[in-house]
């Protein structure tokens, strides 16, 4: 029972969701929303399991005095400044001065930081990769060669480097992309109707 | 070890240190990249330009702080063309940390409109910033429907319809074109629901990495044009003549692109030199 | 003497001057007269009164196809002045009213539509509360003006008409068609696979790859990474990598090496915990599973991608696996993996990501191979018929694109063009 009430449950949401989507009415539209709103209300629930783990983890690490674990306190003091700051009753909420502050001089220049290192690893992934061991190896370094190139200007050459990089990125590079995002449509709606028919269960855990 | 050897295996904390003096040293050569626009960029200048007094259009900034340095510069120079043609904007974000960056960005526009173009759009009258709402697909389908059904009131709490620029305007249909600039899937959000189910006029301004991404949009005319990343904004720059970041950043991508092909060609060298000591040696590849 | 007669010859000269001046005074301020009596009449000729445009004819009502229930269709035949005649139509004026003779305050401007254009959708909202809201199953009346630059005329009042709830959204018949089509297919061979039909499907070597490493892991005593990437347990990649976290938990269990999951979704979290203890049941050691193995770490993707990198620089797992949704952060993780000399196995369906994983990754699964991995690593009857399906399916769209080619170049056909435009 413990396992079949799940699996109804999925399949009976599953149906209906496919029904749903033919059905323009509009006792079929807030059905659908009634559903959305309920994934919202677990989301919500489920971040506080979450925020729970990542504090039992943490404080795991310390006791256990595991490798560099220093850096947890840095993490649970950020965890709970940012949650403290949020929440002071006395505070301006989102507009509190250290709040917003911690925020845009703190988070998002580390976010960018984070962001913009993929300049550098990009330029040591490519480095790596760009051999022209084979033949079908020798043509992608090539064609990286060409987009690249299309940045930087080359007088008259970058006329003809900017039509071959378009017709790169327009013909063989679409064509390819079509066919991969029809296999991945096709895939998309086998898997959901594995889901649907129970045949895939690994989500649902043993008992 | 030989050299070429030494080449193959190469520490890619050099790549990394050589990247770096480049990119640094990059910033204080004065010198300009020439632009030249391209087809999808200029398409998106001429819809605004061609716009008239009055005329309403909708940007959406949706993105995080993480994409600020390469989406910023599209999103200024776009609402300072609109300011300067004295158009009625409607800003917001669907994006989760964006709320906060737009606004900063939305009074960082209009000073600076102020200051170079001498036209000072009002917030209320000229411009307005919705804020942000989550589930980004279901907002822009229910904008097709009411601004008011996700935004009833504006980011600084306002009903919509005690703000001047939003009387009378219901939907999509009372906006000429949509600007979405953005740093991920909302995108595909705004040709899917905006443009397939309103039939509104959309163009997007993505990052580099994704514009390849939506160049079929831009072929089956689901979108009208699209800016990609540095180089797509630069080129808006320079269309509208007027030089900021993006033209500025654009000399830093040209140098570190240049470095990326010198260590690809060197790693190449290195390959090459190495493949054939080792066949002259008998040894195997 | 003559002085007089001298005087008098003046005179007779100056009798004629005189009515001469007379004549011509009368005359001028009859002119005069004359010229302020036809002013008015000039003026009126130089501004006509506004000639109104023929009124647009034959306003045909209906309920609104394929939508909620909050919407009319408004269609018209076009002014005789609209793109002929006297072409000074700029654009129709739709109102609507709840009676047919209601006062003309009671006519409400529902919206415009430009000229040329017949048809026009008065939609409104379907909540009470909202200003624009759309009453449902209610009589209205509607007219349509045609509108000039100084001038309008009305059609006549069309209606009543309500708005209704339409059961069948008729544009998606072809979704409809080939979801039916590929339902029966996947059937058919799941069937067949039970009958024992033999179904062979290519070896992928990512997939062949994940025990090898699995092996790898338990020789270094080292662990394994699996990222789920920053999908959400509704995103079908990450649907797709419960199942191949099941079994790759399952061999790790058997081997009794161990298992790191940082997750960035907290739903997504709960559902890889139980699917890693039922791996851990199936090998037959429930025991050894430890909860905090699967944890969450942030919803903040360049956070995520630091804690994550952090773990792989400190544990120096073995190999690392990135199946899942995957955005900017899959060459920061990657990467920083091949620094740690970890084997990498990656999958996503986010295209723009497998460029960068197919560089740093040894292994990749490319689209829908990461959903095919459970039927591969499963090779149970019911999952490979799936397989199968899919790929008839294929051979479907491929047949599909090859006519609509053929039909393109013979005919310009727009039905079909019709047939697969969806709202």
């Amino acid at each position: 029972m413990k396992r079949q009430l799940p699996l109804l449950l999925v399949f009976v949401s599953g149906i209906f969701l496919v029904i749903q989507y033919f059905v323009p009415a509009e006792i079929s539209d807030r059905a659908y929303e009634f559903m959305l709103d309920w994934t919202v209300i677990i989301g919500i629930f489920a971040l506080a399991l979450g925020i729970w783990s990542l504090i039992r983890v943490s404080i795991e690490k310390i006791q256990r005095k595991t490798h560099d674990h220093n850096y947890t306190y840095i993490s649970l003091a950020g965890l709970f400044a940012m949650i403290i700051l949020g929440l002071n009753p006395w505070s301006a909420g989102l507009d509190d001065y250290t709040f917003s502050h911690l925020f845009r001089f703190v988070m998002i220049p580390i976010q960018s930081t984070m962001f913009s290192l993929l300049a550098f690893f990009i330029a040591s992934a490519a480095y790596r990769a760009f051999r022209a061991r084979t033949v079908v190896s020798a043509v992608l370094l090539v064609a990286a060669l060409i987009m690249m190139l299309r940045v930087i200007p080359l007088g008259p050459l970058s006329v003809y480097i900017n039509d071959t990089s378009n017709w790169l990125l327009l013909v063989p590079n679409l064509a390819a992309k079509r066919a991969i995002i029809i296999g991945v449509g096709l895939g998309m709606v086998a898997t959901a109707l594995k889901v649907v028919l129970g045949i895939e269960r690994a989500y649902l855990g043993k008992d | 070890m030989t050299l070429y050897e030494r080449l193959l295996v190469l520490d890619r904390r050099w790549i990394f240190l050589i990247l770096a003096i480049v990119i640094v040293g990059a910033i204080f050569v004065p010198i300009t990249i020439p632009a030249t626009a391209a087809k999808e960029v200029e398409v998106i200048y001429n819809t605004i330009e061609e716009l008239k007094e009055g005329d309403y259009i909708l940007v959406a900034m949706d993105y995080d702080p993480n994409a600020m340095a390469e989406l910023h510069p599209m999103s200024y120079t776009i609402l300072e063309q609109c300011f300067r043609k004295k158009l009625k904007v409607i800003t917001l974000t669907l994006s989760q940390n964006g709320a906060g960056m737009v606004d900063e960005a939305l009074k960082g526009v209009a000073d600076s409109s102020t200051m170079y173009a001498r036209i000072t759009p009002k917030y209320g009258t000229d411009f307005v910033f919705l804020g942000y709402r989550p589930y980004y697909a279901l907002v822009i389908l229910s904008m097709g429907q009411n601004f008011r059904v996700n935004f009833p009131a504006d980011y600084y709490n306002t009903p919509l319809d005690s703000i001047p620029i939003m009387k009378g305007i219901q939907n999509y249909d009372d906006v000429k074109c949509v600007i979405s600039i953005s740093g991920g899937n909302v995108a595909d959000a705004w040709v899917a629901n905006a443009n397939g189910r309103y039939n509104v006029k959309v163009a997007l301004g993505t990052t580099g990495v994704m514009a390849a991404d939506y160049y079929p949009f831009y072929q089956s005319e689901q979108i009208f044009g699209i800016i990609g990343g540095m180089k797509g904004a630069a080129e808006y720059e320079h269309l509208a003549k007027n030089p900021g970041p993006a033209i500025e950043a654009m000399k830093i991508q040209v140098f570190a692109h240049i470095v990326i092909i010198a260590f690809i060609v060197i790693g190449n060298i290195g390959f090459f030199m190495d493949r054939r000591a080792r066949k002259r040696s008998g040894g195997q590849e | 003497m003559n002085d007089l007669r001298r005087y008098l010859f003046s005179l007779r000269l100056f009798i004629p001057l005189v009515v001469a001046i007379f004549l011509v005074t009368v005359q001028s301020s009859f002119a005069q007269s004359d010229s302020v009596q036809t002013q008015p009449r000039q003026d009126a000729t130089y501004t006509p009164a506004p000639v109104p445009p023929s009124p647009p004819n034959n306003v045909v009502l209906r309920d609104s196809p394929n939508d909620n229930g909050h919407a009319i269709e408004v269609r018209w035949t076009l002014s005789a002045d609209d793109g002929a005649g006297a072409d000074n139509v700029v654009l129709y004026e739709i109102y609507r009213a709840e009676s047919a003779d209601a006062p003309d305050s009671l006519w409400l401007k529902r919206g415009s539509a430009i000229k040329g254009a017949g048809v026009y959708n008065d939609r409104g909202e379907r909540e009470e509360s909202s200003a624009s809201y759309f009453p449902k199953g209610k009589d209205f009346y509607y007219k349509v003006a045609a509108i000039t630059l100084d001038s309008k005329s009305f059609s006549s009042v069309a209606g009543p008409m309500q708005a209704r709830d339409n059961w069948f959204n008729g544009t998606r018949i072809p979704v409809l068609l080939y979801t039916i089509i590929f339902f029966g297919l996947t059937l058919f061979f799941i069937n067949a696979a039970k009958k024992g039909m033999n179904l062979y499907v290519r070896p992928l070597a990512g997939i062949e790859a994940i025990d090898e490493a699995i092996g790898r892991a338990t020789e270094m005593g080292r662990p394994i990474l699996y990222v789920l990437g920053l999908g959400t347990a509704s995103d079908i990649a990450t649907i797709a990598s419960f199942t191949i976290l099941g079994r790759v938990s399952r061999r790790v269990a058997e081997y009794q090496t161990s298992i790191l999951v940082p997750c960035y979704d907290p739903i997504v979290m709960t559902v890889a915990q139980e699917t890693v203890k039922t791996g851990y049941a199936d090998a037959g050691r429930p025991d050894s599973f430890i909860e905090d193995s699967v944890y969450f770490v942030t919803q903040a993707q360049f956070a995520y991608v630091a804690a994550v990198n952090g773990t792989m620089l400190r544990e120096k797992p073995a190999t690392n696996l990135y199946l899942g949704k995957f955005y900017a952060e899959s060459l920061l993780l990657a990467e920083t993996g091949v620094m740690s000399g970890s084997i990498q196995i990656s999958g996503t369906d986010e295209i723009a990501q497998l460029p960068f994983f197919v560089v740093a990754c040894d292994y990749t699964l490319i689209g829908e191979e990461l959903y095919a991995a459970s039927a591969y690593l499963g090779r149970e009857p019911l999952l490979l018929g799936t397989l199968k399906a899919q790929d008839w399916f294929k051979g479907l769209v491929i047949i599909s694109i090859l006519g609509g080619i053929a039909l393109r170049l013979l005919t310009s056909p727009e039905w079909v063009q019709k047939f697969f435009e969806m709202t």
